[in-house]
């Protein structure tokens, strides 16, 4: 079973101090998550595994056959090929354009989210430790980038983007420009908190006494202050992977986004919302239960690392 | 006070500025205005006139200038689309916008508020674990995706309500409102709970969690030992304590409610300022585009002000540190 | 409860439709977007014509079969003894909205107007040379040179009244660069079937019937257009009843539409042709994996393409029926198309990669394909499509698809390798295309040669086509231009779109050809 615990393999002691921990005792207690870490864990898998357990690849042309187009969940094809989930308009897989979808959307999300918070972090230690003008500017310009609503960021970076990459090679860069664009409208969240945390411990006497001692201050951030930011910044990541994976779905639904010979969950969805009235509604409901599935189970594991990691919360 | 005040207005004048430098350089590559300006017969060399007409062969900066020039006097020129003062369509899609961010915060502080002292006074029951996760299915699909489902079953399906636009409208001075005839109250319920959802979650984790902090402090307890019932508790003292940082953040979170409601208004063909900028970024109505993007930033740039000038006049210790925000 | 809520609804709203169709004379017009302005020579956009069509009216119109028959002009012809003059007589008896008489003053107003600098008509009178009144009924137009085809150009251009304009200072178009909008924009006095009763921009826009109007009255007296963006909230703002006539349909959802009860589609060919281009100069493509040669310059293999494009499959599952198939890109009504042209070789696979070996790429090579993906039906389907069956023969196609106002620069500065386009005819003529598809590219032609193609023999035979005037050898002058054009297989053409109007049952909005219906030609049962 997996665990979003850290899992070592080899000291026992380890492990058995986990399962010991106060944290470990809250997740066992909540069902909710268990399940919800178990799906998140298939889910996973099965996006990693893509390739080795797929049915077909979707992502190869020239492997299609247009004809299998609009085939029903569990029939033939008109050409006779087997579909478990249908296929959709192209004669693709519906199940293996999910497998695959989310593949990209995962790595989309985790991408995105790991860049917002590399560098919210980073600036939000410089300005909490700097303080001053440093803080003032990184701030402001956190002001600036809460100012516009995330989505309208990234669209504007990934118009920006289209401008000044040349044509030949926009379409290998689309993924990159996403991440960017996903990640860089979502780092102040980071910055804020990581910031306020600052802030507060470079007050207190080790740090001082660290600094006397002539400590680098990057030595400082990083072996005191940064453990002590680390609970909520995983837990706005966890949420912020969420949002993130939410955001590329109505990126693709405004026209921006990955390919459409190489979709994410979000392209499945805004393709197959186009056939809610025709009739072929697997080919939208599918890819959107997975969505939700996948969206819901890292929300619900943010949750309860909200709760388990307030000690406040403990009872 | 009054020197913190100016400073703010400074930087709060600087931010406008940055955000119509930013958006003004990202304008230059979102797509050419030509295109969707001319007919499919047009030469080379028309094309090229009305680029040079349109100032748009100017360099950067001059271009940029100018339009700081003009917004300041509170033109943003003629929409490339539709040809009319950029201004005017602004103001005339502005009540629609505010009126169903208004709408679907009041839904969604209702509602979030009242879900989130529920899951607060019941923490261990199957109904909050229910309201709970239920909750989150709402933020875990795109809002798109939400108002075509919306539109799906109320409309199409059961025939209930309508399935775009505001219905009809009263006008009131300049202001055009969908409030006070029914079809317009009915067409404003599923854009509003299409818009609504986000910030409900929002608003019910909060509530929920500083509801749970309250209720352990020691003034709760003291009030219990004192015998009051109950519901004074919960309702006179422990809401009342969360209510503060609860409306701070709704009124915050007001300025992206009305960004957001772009993907509300597209889905719903709501005739607010949000469907306006996509409508115009397909086309890349520059002008209008510009218009939009200052006109957001104004708005946060008021309401960040007014927070900050508020907490500054409650608390003075809190100065520069602004308030925690949320998405 | 759900099914009794279900059914009460159900119940109310066939009474309500019941009472509307008693009327039976407001119509709820539903299309994608509105219409831009209506200034009618500010924007040269179907759209936009489309809904000034209701307001304003042309010399002559087209009907929906695409021939040219009389509206405001009862009769046109070359003058005698001078082919260089074309006269228009004119219906008598018109008159404006405000009451003002329709007579030559306003055409000679109109149509300078039209030709001049800041009108987006232009283009479409720039043969002409000067418009006079002969007297008040009778003008002539008179050309640079013999221009056989000009009345095909005057069916988008709207006649107004000179005193209204003057009156409310319009004589010039909207020029972008000044500070105000013009009066025109937002006001209108056509001679047209309807007039404007109010006009909210994006939302809503009221049209009542006239009742000076010269014609036969229409069964609609009242029109309520409704643009709706989203293509879901389109269809069901019909299938819940809130809409009467839906123009733009999705194609996925014409069956479902039609089988439906209480609704019907109309359908009909359109005058425009989906295509793909590519870069047919000698140097080698920017997006390849060829770096010596340009594979598109080799005859075999743009034939070996033709051959791998499955069009039937596209248009039975991309395009759900709705397209038809073509292997020239013109639709059947223009001037010069022939069956031959139009009809398509088998598809085989085998031929084509025999050819590919012929030309040296046996194993293949790899470029970039550019479409938009909000301009044309399904466009970027249809791209997707065409990727997987070329990766048949071995060609490794990259996708970009992008909104058409950034695929629109890209094409037009000849910065694509592989394209697709659609392609609309509005003179009925296959000149049209020549001159700005296949003629090499300059100022005044080929716009739209994106591949850049270039045939300086053709390019005469072009330019000696725009003044024939014995339209027999003109027609064998064409013909000779699309032999050579396909010969060189200049276009990958795939399909014509078919347009298709969903409405009421009870309802009867006929297809028009260039997608300009006129709510003067519903009728009820």
């Amino acid at each position: 079973m997996a665990s979003p615990a850290p899992t070592h393999s080899e000291p026992t002691s380890l492990l058995a101090r986990v399962l010991d921990s106060d944290v470990f005792y809250s997740y066992r207690k909540s069902p909710v998550t268990v399940v919800a870490s178990i799906v998140l864990a298939g889910l996973i898998l099965a996006a990693v595994l893509a390739p080795l357990i797929a049915p077909y690849n979707p992502f190869d042309p020239s492997s299609l056959n247009l004809m299998d187009g609009y085939t029903a969940p569990l029939s033939d094809s008109m050409m006779g090929n087997y579909f478990v989930l249908g296929t959709d308009h192209q004669g693709r897989d519906v199940l293996s354009t999910i497998l695959y979808g989310s593949r990209v959307s995962l790595f989309v999300g985790i991408s995105a989210t790991l860049f917002a918070m590399v560098l919210g972090v980073t600036l939000g230690l410089f300005a909490g430790y700097r303080g001053k003008t440093t803080d003032a500017i990184i701030m402001r310009i956190a002001d600036i980038q809460l100012t516009f609503p995330a989505i309208l960021i990234a669209l504007l970076i990934f118009g920006f983007a289209r401008g000044i990459i040349p044509p030949a090679q926009q379409e290998s860069a689309a993924v990159w420009v996403l991440i960017f664009a996903i990640g860089l409208s979502n780092w102040a969240q980071f910055a804020r908190t990581v910031r306020g945390a600052t802030m507060v411990e470079r007050q207190k006497e080790y740090v001082a006494a660290a600094r006397i001692m002539g400590v680098h201050p990057v030595m400082i951030l990083v072996k005191h202050i940064l453990p002590n930011v680390t609970g909520p910044v995983l837990v706005i990541a966890t949420i912020g992977l969420a949002l993130a994976i939410i955001e590329e779905a109505t990126l693709s639904f405004l026209g921006v986004g990955v390919p459409p010979t190489q979709p994410s969950l979000g392209t499945l969805i805004r393709i197959g919302q186009q056939f809610l009235f025709s009739g072929e509604w697997w080919i939208l409901f599918f890819p959107a239960v997975t969505l939700v599935l996948l969206a819901l189970s890292v929300n619900l594991l943010g949750d309860w690392l909200r709760d388990a990691l307030n000690p406040r919360l403990r009872q | 006070m009054l020197a913190f005040i100016l400073r703010r207005l400074g930087q709060s004048v600087l931010v406008m500025l940055v955000v119509a430098l930013i958006a003004f350089i990202m304008f230059r590559y979102v797509g050419d205005p030509i295109a969707s300006m001319v007919g499919q017969e047009a030469s080379s060399a028309d094309r090229e006139a009305l680029r040079q007409q349109l100032g748009l062969n100017d360099p950067f900066y001059e271009q940029f200038f100018r339009f700081i020039t003009n917004a300041l006097q509170g033109q943003f020129g003629i929409s490339y689309r539709l040809q009319q003062p950029v201004t005017e369509l602004i103001l005339s899609r502005l009540p629609a916008t505010i009126e169903l961010a208004f709408t679907s915060a009041l839904l969604a502080l209702v509602f979030g508020v009242g879900f989130g002292v529920f899951a607060a006074l019941r923490p261990k029951t199957i109904s909050t674990a229910a309201i709970m996760t239920g909750s989150l299915i709402g933020v875990s699909l795109p809002t798109f995706l939400i108002g075509i489902a919306l539109i799906y079953v109320f409309a199409v399906e059961l025939q209930w309500l309508p399935s775009f636009g505001r219905g009809q409208t009263v006008q009131i001075g300049w202001w055009r409102t969908g409030l006070l005839t029914e079809s317009g109250l009915r067409s404003l319920i599923l854009p509003a709970i299409t818009l609504s959802l986000f910030q409900m979650t929002l608003i019910m984790r909060l509530v929920r969690a500083e509801m749970l902090e309250v209720l352990r402090t020691d003034y709760i307890k003291f009030a219990k030992a004192r015998g009051l019932s109950s519901r004074a508790i919960n309702f006179g003292h422990a809401l009342k304590n969360t209510l503060v940082p609860v409306i701070t953040i709704t009124g915050l979170q007001l300025g992206s409610v009305i960004a957001f409601a772009i993907i509300t208004e597209t889905v719903f063909q709501w005739p607010g300022v949000g469907s306006l900028f996509i409508n115009s970024v397909a086309v890349v109505d520059v002008p209008v585009m510009a218009a939009y993007l200052m006109f957001i930033a104004f708005v946060f740039v008021v309401i960040n002000l007014t927070v900050d000038i508020l907490y500054y006049v409650v608390d003075p210790r809190l100065r520069v540190s602004g308030p925690a925000r949320g998405h | 409860m759900r099914t009794k809520l279900t059914g009460i609804a159900a119940a109310l709203l066939a009474s309500s439709m019941l009472v509307s169709a008693a009327s039976a004379e407001t119509v709820r017009w539903a299309r994608a977007s509105d219409a831009l302005t209506l200034d009618p020579h500010a924007q040269n956009q179907g759209v936009t014509h489309t809904f000034n069509h209701h307001i304003y009216e042309t010399l002559l119109i087209r009907d929906l079969e695409g021939n040219l028959i009389p509206r405001l002009a009862t009769e046109w012809y070359l003058k005698e003894g001078d082919d260089t003059v074309w006269v228009f007589e004119l219906r008598e008896g018109v008159t404006f909205h405000n009451g003002n008489e329709f007579t030559a003053e306003d055409v000679v107003f109109s149509l300078d107007r039209a030709r001049s600098d800041t009108s987006n008509m232009r283009q479409l009178h720039a043969d002409v040379a000067e418009v006079r009144a002969v007297d008040d009924y009778t003008v002539e137009v008179q050309m640079n040179g013999p221009s056989p085809l000009y009345p095909n150009n005057v069916t988008n251009t709207f006649m107004m009244d000179k005193d209204w304009s003057e009156e409310n200072d319009v004589v010039a178009v909207q020029d972008f660069g000044a500070g105000e909008d013009n009066y025109a924009v937002r006001n209108t006095n056509g001679t047209g079937p309807y007039e404007l009763v109010s006009r909210e921009v994006d939302v809503e826009s009221v049209l009542e019937y006239y009742e000076g109007w010269w014609g036969e009255t229409p069964e609609v007296t009242e029109i309520i257009y409704l643009p709706i963006a989203e293509n879901a909230t389109r269809v069901a703002a019909l299938l819940s009843g809130e809409v009467d006539i839906v123009q733009d349909v999705p194609v996925q959802d014409v069956e479902r539409l039609s089988s439906s009860e209480g609704f019907k589609i109309e359908t009909g060919p359109e005058n425009r042709t989906i295509y793909f281009g590519y870069k047919m100069t000698d140097e080698p493509l920017a997006s390849s994996n060829i770096t010596d040669a340009n594979p598109f310059a080799d005859t075999r293999v743009l034939e070996a393409m033709s051959l791998a494009v499955d069009r039937n499959a596209i248009q039975q599952v991309v395009m759900r029926g709705q397209s038809i198939p073509t292997c020239v890109n013109v639709p059947p009504f223009v001037n010069g198309w022939t069956e031959e042209l139009d009809a398509c070789p088998e598809t085989d696979l085998d031929r084509a990669r025999e050819l590919m070996a012929e030309a040296g790429y046996a194993d293949g090579f790899s470029v970039t394909l550019d479409t938009p993906n909000d301009r044309y039906v399904n466009d970027e389907a249809i791209a997707q499509a065409v990727v997987g069956m070329l990766g048949q023969i071995g060609i490794d196609v990259t996708l970009v698809s992008r909104p058409i106002a950034q695929h629109s620069p890209i094409i037009l500065n000849n910065e694509t390798d592989f394209y697709l386009l659609g392609w609309g005819v509005p003179t009925f003529d296959s000149a049209y295309n020549f001159n700005d598809l296949v003629h090499t590219k300059g100022e005044e032609y080929g716009t739209y040669n994106i591949g850049l193609y270039s045939n300086p023999e053709l390019d005469e035979k072009i330019v000696q086509l725009g003044t024939m005037t014995d339209l027999e050898a003109r027609d064998a002058l064409i013909a000779e231009i699309w032999a050579t054009v396909q010969e060189d297989h200049v276009f990958l053409p795939v399909h014509n779109q078919v347009l298709a109007y969903a409405m009421r049952d009870d309802i009867t909005l006929p297809v028009h050809p260039e997608n300009q219906p006129s709510m003067t030609s519903v009728t009820f049962e």
